[in-house]
């Protein structure tokens, strides 16, 4: 009489195909390590930046609107703890929770901006963006989030997430919200309720189109196709 | 208290705590399933592959943290340390210890997967799906952490997916034996199934004109959809025989079905 089970070889095939030319893999950073990665490029790509921006006029306009600090402030946090949540849910056994992570950052960042809608009745003499200023703000999100995106793909590419379309939405949330941080250093103007709502078309754009691509990304790995039979 | 028990069989009843208390049930030669005894969750025991106990210090431990993904290390009991280990082994490229690992992880996958709910027919699959995934997502796995939490966190988003699909497809399609028996083909077209006839007249033909030994691995390979293995065994011919008789078949039908049509 003995308590031990007989070996369960019910799947073996399965298991011999999974293992057959097994290659050594090296264990993934940890999350916070893999998100400071990506932020130091967007911090380099800043500083990069930096070099032909009007940093005079940067401090300038500033000075002159400190609460715009409050909004490039929290875009920065909110890519800050989006990126972290990116790369915790690719992790296949996150919770889900992580997504709520960059959200109070993500609410401060709109509540801050949409301030600017009030400015042309707050500061009468304050200088709004037209609409072709605005449009240059689309553009320089947009042109930002390429790279930005590229390379967060490509590194929770290298996690497996379970949660594809959160995880690629969070993610979209980290590349926005970092490109728009950038964008103040190219933004001549002041927020207005025009620029403000072409911001929030940019950076929902970016969160749509990375979510959509994200998706696919990782649906495009978790397909397969199970071959029963011994070769 | 666990060394008197005699042969358990886990099934598919999962574990129930209580209070600290993990009531486990058994069923041997004469019952079919009966509460016999209570066993307390921290009672060392040997390691045995997939066995109940097993299961049940696996849960236990897997019980007392709501978040899987922060086990510490010290709270693992031996078996889940020895997972660890088999699995950080795996990691480096150990193909025995990955083997030994993921036999190890199919009875604990078919008990969360039927906690969960995954009807016993589709058990086999959720099985299938976490192996592939553990497999997939292996360089994510942290040795320094609880192995049987990762392991249940996976089984068990890969149940829901699991309930969640059947749960869609059980939406959309309809079992109406009836229905489908009467409804109407409108595109039937009877010269189509005499076109059929006539072709599977002249594979026939074709294929009891071919030699004994291609016909037969047509026979094994094609007909009967057996393996190379299998058909091997049945006929007692080598695997390379097989290939190049079927092979040779193949390439003779398709010339004499293509001669006369």
């Amino acid at each position: 009489m003995s308590n031990v089970s007989p070996p369960d070889h019910s799947h073996d095939q399965f298991i011999e195909g999974l293992t057959s030319g097994l290659q050594p893999v090296k264990p993934l950073p940890p999350a916070g390590r893999r998100a400071m990665i990506w932020l130091g490029f967007v911090v380099a790509a800043g500083l990069a930046l930096s070099l032909i921006a009007d940093l005079h006029a940067f401090a300038h306009r500033f000075m002159a609107s400190p609460d715009m600090w409050l909004s490039m402030t929290a875009s920065a946090l909110t890519a800050v703890f989006a990126a972290i949540a990116a790369f915790k849910l690719s992790l296949p056994d996150s919770p889900r929770a992580w997504a709520w992570l960059p959200v109070p950052a993500a609410v401060v960042w709109v509540v801050a901006s949409g301030l600017g809608c009030l400015r042309n009745y707050i500061l009468p003499d304050t200088h709004v963006a037209p609409l072709t200023g605005t449009m240059d703000c689309l553009v320089i999100i947009v042109a930002l989030s390429v790279p930005f995106s590229l390379l967060m793909f490509a590194m929770l590419r290298e996690a497996f997430s379970l949660l594809p379309a959160l995880t690629a939405t969070v993610a979209g949330l980290a590349v926005a919200s970092a490109s728009a941080t950038l964008l103040n250093l190219f933004h001549p103007f002041d927020a207005a309720a025009v620029d403000f709502l072409m911001h929030a078309f940019a950076v929902a754009l970016v969160i749509v189109v990375c979510r959509v691509v994200g998706r696919q990304l990782w649906t495009s790995i978790n397909i397969y196709v199970v071959d029963r039979r011994p070769q | 208290m666990q060394s008197g028990l005699p042969s358990v069989t886990f099934g598919s009843m999962p574990p129930k705590t209580n209070k600290g208390r993990i009531f486990c049930c058994r069923m041997d030669e004469r019952a079919t399933s009966q509460m016999l005894t209570v066993a307390e969750y921290a009672v060392p025991f040997p390691y045995s592959g997939g066995s109940p106990h097993d299961m049940v210090a696996a849960y236990s431990g897997m019980r007392s943290s709501r978040s899987m993904a922060t086990v510490e290390p010290h709270k693992m009991t031996a078996d889940d340390a020895r997972r660890s280990a088999l699995m950080a082994a795996a990691q480096s490229g150990d193909k025995a210890a990955y083997q030994t690992l993921l036999r190890d992880c199919v009875p604990l996958i078919r008990a969360i997967a039927r906690r969960k709910g995954v009807d016993i027919s589709q058990v086999e699959d959720v099985v299938q799906e976490v192996l592939l995934t553990i497999h997939r997502a292996r360089q994510t796995y942290d040795p320094t952490r609880s192995f049987t939490a990762w392991l249940r966190v996976i089984a068990e988003r890969r149940a829901i997916d699991l309930l969640r699909q059947s749960g869609r497809r059980g939406s959309r399609e309809l079992y109406a034996p009836v229905a489908f028996e009467n409804y109407a083909d409108e595109t039937a077209d009877p010269a189509v199934g005499l076109n059929q006839s006539d072709d599977a007249g002249r594979v026939s033909e074709a294929l009891a004109s071919l030699p004994p030994r291609q016909r037969e691995a047509v026979q094994q390979l094609i007909l009967k959809d057996q393996s190379l293995a299998e058909a091997s065994a049945a006929t007692s011919r080598s695997k390379g025989s097989l290939k190049v008789n079927l092979h040779r078949a193949l390439k003779a039908l398709r010339g004499s079905v293509e001669r006369e049509g």
